[in-house]
C-alpha cells in the first residue's frame, strides 16, 4: 500500500477500525477490573463470605509466597506432564491418522472402535490406568494421552480424507506414488487442520493432567487445588485455578504464534 | 504421418452395488503426430473417463491402447499448490518424477521467460490472475517434456473473455512446441476453434458417432481468427445437430 496517497475516506475508515479495536479492549479491561474490585470490596464489606470465595488480595498474597507453599514446584510438575502428554498425543495422533489414511481397510475396521472410544468419558478409565501404570507421573501422562489422542486422530484423519481430490489427481497425472501424495499434497494441505487440532489438544491435555492429578498425585496444580479444597484454604484453590488459566492461555498463544509463523512461511501473504 | 495415439475398441464398465453401468462402448480412433483432436459429447457421456483411461489413471474394461511418446495431462482446475511459489509449483512434476536437475531447471527458466511468467516465478498462486495460473499449470506440464498433451476441460473454470485469450495463448504455445493434443470439452466452438479433427461421442454408453475434419483453409490459423470464417458456423451447425439432446 502506498502510505502517501491515502484519501480522506480511507483515513476515516482506518480511524474507525482503530477506535473500534480500542473500545473492545477497554471494555474487556473494565470487566476484569470491575470484577476484581467488586469481589474485593464485597468481601471486605462482609456481603460475600471470603472464607468460601477467598478474595483478590489474599490470592495475591498467596501468589507472592510462592516459595513457602511450593507453588513453583506444583506449576513445574503440571507443565511437564501437560507438555509430555500434549507432544505424545500429537505425535501418536498424527502417526495413527497417517496409517489410517494409508489403509482404507484399517480405517474402516477401526471406525466403530474410534467412535466408542471418542464418546467414552476417559476419566472413567482413571482407576484402571492407575492400576496398570502405577500411581504417579506416568499415570497422569497416560490420562492426558487418553483424553487427547482419539480426538487428534479423528480430526487429522478427517482433514486428510477431505484433501482436495483435484490436487491429488494432479499429482497422479505426474505419476506420483502414495508416499509422494502424502508428503507433497496431503500433509501440507492440512497444516491448518493440524494447528486447529493442536489448539484443541492443549486444552484437552490440561484436562487430562488435572483430572489425573485429582485422582492420584503428590504434586501439581491439580493436587494443590484438591488439597486446598480439603483443608478449606480457598486462597490456595483460587490461586491454583488462576495460574492454571494463565498456563492454558500461554500454551494456546504459543501455538497461535507458531501457526502464524508457519503460515507466513508457506504462503506469501496469508 | 504416424499415429501417436491409437485406441482400439475401448470399453469401460463400472461395477456398482445396484448393477453394471457401461460408460464407453467400443471406442476406436487415432491421433496423428502434431494433430489437435477434440472429443466432444453430451455431459456425463464419459469423455473425461476416456482421457483418464488414456492417461492410465483409470482401468479400462477391454480394448487396446497404443501410445507413442510421453504424456502430459492438464485438468480443469489449475491445481496449483497454494503453499508453493509459482516456480516450485512448476517444478512439482519434475520433482515427483525425480527429474529435477540443472538441465531441466534451465528448460523451465526458458519456458517461464518465453511465456512471460519469469518475473512472477517467486510469487504465490493467489497473487496471479486466472489466465496466468493456467499458463503456470501448462508450464508445469510442459516441464516434463511430453509429446502428447491431454486437456480435460482445461479452460472451463475461466470466465469467457479470459478463456478465449487463454485458449489462443495455449494453442500457440502447443503449436510452437510441436505438440500433439487430445482435448476433451463440452464447448462446441472451443472444439472447432482448436482442432484439426473432432470426435463426436453419443450419450451413455458412449460410441463414436462421427469424426469431423476441420479445415478452414486459413494460413496461420489461430483459435481467434478462424472464428471469423464462414465455415465456422457451418461446422457448428452440423455438430450441434449431432449432439442434439432431443433425438
Amino acid at each position: 500500500m502506498n502510505e502517501v496517497n491515502i484519501s480522506e475516506d480511507r483515513k476515516k475508515y482506518l480511524k474507525k477500525i482503530k477506535r473500534n479495536k480500542i473500545a473492545i479492549f477497554c471494555t474487556r479491561l473494565i470487566i476484569v477490573v470491575v470484577f476484581i474490585v467488586g469481589w474485593e470490596l464485597l468481601a471486605d464489606a462482609g456481603i460475600i463470605d471470603s472464607f468460601i470465595t477467598s478474595k483478590p488480595s489474599e490470592i495475591v498474597k498467596t501468589f507472592m509466597n510462592l516459595s513457602s507453599n511450593d507453588l513453583l514446584l506444583h506449576l513445574q510438575v503440571t507443565c511437564t506432564e501437560t507438555i509430555i502428554g500434549f507432544l505424545l498425543g500429537t505425535i501418536l495422533g498424527v502417526l495413527i491418522a497417517i496409517i489410517l489414511w494409508w489403509s482404507k481397510f484399517l480405517s474402516k475396521v477401526s471406525e466403530p472402535f474410534l467412535v466408542v472410544l471418542n464418546s467414552l468419558p476417559k476419566v472413567a478409565l482413571g482407576p484402571v490406568i492407575i492400576i496398570w501404570v502405577g500411581a504417579g507421573m506416568p499415570a497422569i501422562i497416560v490420562m492426558a494421552l487418553a483424553i487427547s489422542l482419539i480426538v487428534t486422530v479423528l480430526e487429522i484423519l478427517n482433514g486428510f480424507i477431505n484433501t482436495d481430490s483435484e490436487l491429488i489427481k494432479m499429482a497422479k497425472t505426474f505419476n506420483a506414488n502414495k508416499f509422494q501424495i502424502l508428503t507433497k499434497i496431503v500433509i501440507p494441505a492440512n497444516i491448518s487442520t493440524f494447528f486447529n487440532s493442536l489448539k484443541v489438544n492443549v486444552g484437552l491435555s490440561l484436562v487430562g493432567v488435572i483430572s489425573g492429578e485429582f485422582l492420584v498425585s503428590k504434586a501439581g496444580l491439580g493436587y494443590l487445588i484438591v488439597y486446598g479444597g480439603q483443608v478449606f484454604q480457598l486462597d490456595l484453590v483460587m490461586t491454583g485455578v488462576i495460574i492454571l488459566a494463565i498456563v492454558a492461555a500461554i500454551m494456546y498463544q504459543t501455538i497461535v504464534i507458531c501457526e502464524k509463523i508457519v503460515m507466513k512461511k508457506m504462503s506469501g501473504r496469508k | 504421418m504416424k499415429e501417436v495415439v491409437k485406441l482400439k475398441n475401448i470399453t469401460k464398465k463400472y461395477q456398482a452395488k445396484n448393477g453394471e453401468i457401461e460408460a464407453l462402448s467400443n471406442i476406436s480412433f487415432g491421433v496423428k503426430e502434431g494433430e489437435f483432436v477434440s472429443i466432444i459429447g453430451p455431459s456425463g457421456c464419459g469423455k473425461s473417463t476416456l482421457l483418464s483411461i488414456i492417461a492410465g489413471l483409470e482401468e479400462k474394461t477391454s480394448g487396446e491402447i497404443e501410445i507413442d511418446g510421453g504424456l502430459g495431462y492438464m485438468l480443469q482446475k489449475d491445481s496449483l499448490l497454494e503453499w508453493r511459489t509459482i516456480y516450485n509449483n512448476i517444478l512439482f512434476g519434475l520433482e515427483v518424477r525425480k527429474q529435477k536437475n540443472a538441465e531441466n531447471e534451465k528448460y523451465v527458466d526458458e519456458l517461464l521467460k518465453k511465456y512471460n511468467l519469469y518475473e512472477f516465478k517467486d510469487k504465490y498462486p493467489n497473487q496471479l490472475s486466472g489466465g496466468m495460473r493456467q499458463r503456470a499449470a501448462l508450464i508445469r506440464t510442459l516441464a516434463i517434456k511430453p509429446k502428447i498433451l491431454l486437456l480435460d476441460e482445461a479452460f472451463s473454470a475461466l470466465d469467457y473473455q479470459t478463456r478465449i485469450m487463454v485458449t489462443n495463448d495455449i494453442f500457440n504455445i502447443l503449436r510452437k512446441e510441436n505438440m500433439t493434443a487430445l482435448i476433451v470439452t463440452h464447448d462446441i466452438s472451443e472444439a472447432i476453434s482448436m482442432s484439426d479433427r473432432i470426435v463426436v461421442l453419443s450419450s451413455r454408453p458412449a460410441v463414436v458417432k462421427n469424426i469431423h475434419t476441420i479445415d478452414f483453409e486459413i494460413p496461420n490459423r489461430t483459435p481467434i481468427n478462424c472464428r471469423e470464417s464462414p465455415k465456422f458456423s457451418k461446422y457448428f451447425d452440423t455438430i450441434w445437430k449431432e449432439l442434439d439432446v432431443h433425438e
